[in-house]
């Protein structure tokens, strides 16, 4: 696993679980792999990997189930789909308004590039 | 676990290496030790395995001075050297003689890992490579299932898919109930596993955080020219500087930089203890 430098290995985790929540590869009542696995697979201390499932299982993502482990919430789409828009909006957008800014990209050069890419409004 | 209290050493009269140093070592954390060349870790680590004696002060380990060594100290405490001999005999006869001395010795666990790394049992402990008895050694070390596991510089001499293989393995290593301490200067191989930073300067450990003590009071971002913000250290980067600047509330956690904290606190110990000084222990 290589980790991106800028961002602490327990976010990236957390950005792991939520990309396989978005694309329906972890569905509600799932069970996910373990700490230990996790740990593991990104060849990363356990107390960091325990980390991102404590911070899942706060926000409502991921549940806890005593000595069995972790499973996905029936709300998990709906929290880290929010969660993405906040993100997304905070974070990417704002580089991308400045690089459109610098390089007189308008809205309407977006939206044709949007439409040549095979997205629809 | 262990306990070294004011401990002063010197291998040439009157130029102490170690100045009165006091360190806490605990189950469940993964130690960092890091230090300068000619800081002492290694040495440091000698003194925590009983191969060197304190010349005033003491180092305890479960209570009993490592100095004693005493049987039931050293079969729950392992030493991977950097420089080790090895007996001229395959690997299995070694583990055969060796691992008597470690009650709880996983012999399933060792044949895993010496398979994992592709180490040939067959031959002679003497004819493998340097990388090779290295990933023999850690396949013990690991396998002996002790509670104090203490490593110097273990990545080096291992190749590319070895580091990794070896990452897997201390993270597969059950380390909640183990205290280890790896010295290293090789941070990248190994900053994914170590949970704690512990660094030897100048005759004293000048600082000791979990890391996630450090990613709560600190961050490690990118400065523009132009920013005001002010930073506890930086180094100059290209467009900037690379800083770290305490963490106010509305920052998001950054990556801890442990290059970047180590020049840091070596070139300004008392500002990062400052920091880290009211209920900075965690």
């Amino acid at each position: 696993m290589n980790f991106n430098e800028n961002r602490p290995i327990y976010l990236q985790i957390i950005d792991f679980f939520c990309d396989q929540i978005m694309t329906k590869e972890w569905q509600t009542s799932d069970r996910i792999p373990s700490v230990r696995e996790i740990a593991i697979q990104m060849e990363v201390n356990p107390n960091t990997a325990i980390r991102a499932f404590h911070e899942l299982q706060e926000e409502g993502v991921l549940y806890n189930q005593r000595g069995v482990g972790y499973f996905v919430d029936k709300k998990a789409f709906e929290i880290v789909k929010e969660k993405k828009r906040r993100e997304f909006v905070n974070n990417k957008l704002p580089h991308l308004f400045k690089d459109m800014d610098q390089l007189d990209f308008t809205i309407e050069d977006l939206k044709s590039a949007y439409h040549k890419k095979g997205f629809e409004d | 676990m262990v306990t070294i209290e004011n401990l002063t050493f010197a291998f040439k009269k009157n130029r102490p290496l170690f100045n009165q140093l006091n360190l806490k070592l605990e189950k469940g954390n993964t130690y960092g030790l890091f230090g300068l060349n000619g800081a002492g870790k290694t040495t440091l680590l000698s003194l925590i395995s009983g191969m060197l004696f304190p010349d005033s002060g003491d180092c305890l380990i479960h209570e009993a001075p490592a100095r004693e060594r005493l049987p039931k100290v050293l079969s729950d405490l392992f030493i991977l050297p950097e420089q080790f001999e090895l007996p001229k005999m395959n690997a299995l006869r070694y583990i055969d003689i060796q691992a008597p001395f470690y009650p709880d010795f996983d012999f399933e666990k060792i044949s895993q890992i010496m398979k994992e790394f592709q180490i040939d049992t067959g031959k002679n402990l003497t004819e493998l490579s340097y990388g090779q008895r290295k990933k023999f050694m850690i396949a013990f070390a690991l396998a002996s299932n002790v509670s104090l596991l203490l490593m110097d510089e273990p990545t080096n001499g291992l190749d590319i898919p070895s580091k990794s293989q070896f990452r897997k393995i201390i993270a597969a290593a059950n380390l909640e109930n183990r205290c280890v301490v790896i010295s290293t200067h090789q941070v990248r191989d190994l900053n994914t596993l170590i949970d704690r930073i512990t660094l030897l300067h100048a005759g004293s450990i000048i600082f000791d955080q979990t890391l996630n003590s450090i990613s709560d009071k600190l961050n490690f971002i990118k400065l523009k020219p132009d920013d005001t913000r002010s930073t506890l250290y930086s180094e100059d980067v290209l467009g900037g500087q690379f800083a770290i600047c305490l963490k106010e509330s509305s920052d998001d956690d950054t990556h801890v930089d442990l290059e970047l904290l180590f020049n840091g606190i070596i070139q300004q110990p008392e500002s990062f203890s400052r920091v880290f000084q009211n209920g900075g222990i965690s």
